[in-house]
């Protein structure tokens, strides 16, 4: 596994006190907090932020942390010393606890290298509390899954797996994968969440599982985008089609329908297609906005055409802005 | 690896979460979720009943209420704050993006 530099995450000095280290966080925490920075890099960003601010925030972590040296650099290959379990007076169930911590991280949020010195924490006395008679609900979790606005649409089955702990016979804090086939409702849209109650951490001492909370994205369509559940498509025509009237074949996410289009469409009209937004009650609508093309006029004739066209109509599109 | 089909329901459609899930789901005391209710930053369907039991969509507002409290230190009037520009500058973005595919 790769070793960490916890103080290089934070931009402290290694001799830094426990205020600068505080507000080191907080100032980067602010930076890429998910919530606030949308780059793909963010959440991953913070996740190291919190594993170094657990580590340093926490003086008994911080000097065990220093203890290994400062000798090693950020991503050498690094193993922790043969000793450590027994200098640190902790064996698995843990001498460090850190369940939670700041960004509401749980103990499967943090690194090999982290757990590798510091253990999983949190849920390792589970097995104890078992045969006290200790129940309680098991966390729920969250995750975010893309579908196709398709999906979205027709409904669809859609397969995911997550990484979920679980106590073993032994007592230990165990990641495992779970594969579940998830249903999509139809009609969802993006940002909101499925709720699937008892499908989150399992309890503990026989209490109920959490449930789990599935956040939708919609991919990118190559055509559509969506504005609530109204759905709009960008609808390219030529200045002939637009001046005189037309029939067009537009796609619909449920398949191709014909729309015609008035005389004297100008760039920028919305023709509204009752009901072919997302499904729901009241379902959305599907807007074509018209967006007029001009083709180049690109050798002699096409330009003595346009020439013909500007004495046959005259037309100012800039009246107003004359005035 | 076990394989399951499930069928679940849309949180902000058709789902009603009492106080206690509200704060088991987003690890938070009762009061914090008071103090944000006295603050408008959520709402109870009845406030005035004696049990709360809130939307769905109560519990996206929450969790990231939460993380702004404890993540960054920010105090309930900040958080609504914060929730508030937070909701319009995703408003923005997501109005920029659909610009930006237009050609």
């Amino acid at each position: 596994m790769e070793y960490k530099d916890y103080y290089k995450t934070l931009g402290v000095e290694r001799t830094a006190s426990q205020d600068d280290i505080k507000r080191a966080y907080r100032k980067l925490a602010r930076k890429y907090h998910p919530d606030i920075n949308k780059d793909p890099g963010a959440e991953d960003q913070f996740k190291e932020l919190g594993e170094a601010y657990e580590v340093l925030k926490d003086p008994e972590k911080r000097a065990a942390y220093d203890q290994l040296g400062s000798q090693w650099q950020r991503g050498q290959d690094f193993e922790p010393p043969p000793d450590w379990e027994q200098q640190r007076g902790f064996s698995g169930d843990g001498g460090f606890s850190h369940m939670g911590g700041m960004g509401g991280m749980g103990a499967g949020d943090f690194s090999d290298f982290f757990e590798s010195l510091f253990g999983q924490g949190g849920f390792r006395g589970a097995g104890g509390f078992q045969q006290g008679g200790f129940r309680s609900r098991g966390e729920d979790q969250h995750a975010k899954i893309q579908i196709d606005l398709e999906d979205a649409y027709a409904g669809a089955t859609r397969q995911i797996t997550l990484r979920q702990q679980r106590v073993d016979e032994q007592g230990q804090v165990v990641n495992t994968p779970r594969t579940l086939n998830v249903k999509i409702p139809k009609g969802i849209k993006p940002g909101q969440n499925i709720r699937l109650a008892g499908q989150g951490s399992p309890g503990m001492g026989g209490g109920p599982s959490g449930d789990l909370y599935l956040e939708i994205e919609f991919k990118p369509h190559r055509h559509f985008h969506l504005d609530g559940k109204d759905l709009f498509l960008e609808l390219p025509l030529t200045p002939w089609e637009a001046a005189l009237g037309t029939k067009v074949q537009i796609p619909t996410p449920t398949g191709k329908v014909d729309l015609k289009i008035p005389a004297g469409s100008q760039s920028g009209r919305k023709l509204r297609l009752k009901g072919r937004g997302l499904p729901g009650s009241p379902g959305g609508d599907l807007y074509a906005e018209l967006s007029i093309h001009t083709p180049p006029a690109h050798d002699e004739a096409a330009a003595e055409l346009y020439r013909k066209l500007a004495e046959a109509a005259p037309y100012n599109p800039r009246r107003h802005l004359e005035a | 690896m076990t394989t399951t089909s499930l069928m679940g329901y849309i949180l902000e459609e058709d789902v009603e979460l009492t106080l206690g899930e509200l704060c088991h789901s987003c690890r938070v005391e009762a009061d914090f979720v008071v103090e944000l209710v006295e603050e408008g930053v959520i709402d109870p369907l009845e406030p005035t009943a004696t049990q709360w039991s809130f939307e769905g969509s109560s519990l996206v507002r929450l969790r990231r209420a939460a993380s702004l409290y404890r993540d960054l230190g920010v105090n309930v009037a900040g958080i609504a704050l914060a929730l508030d520009l937070l909701e319009e500058s995703d408003r923005l973005r997501a109005e920029l993006a659909r610009r930006r595919l237009q050609p």
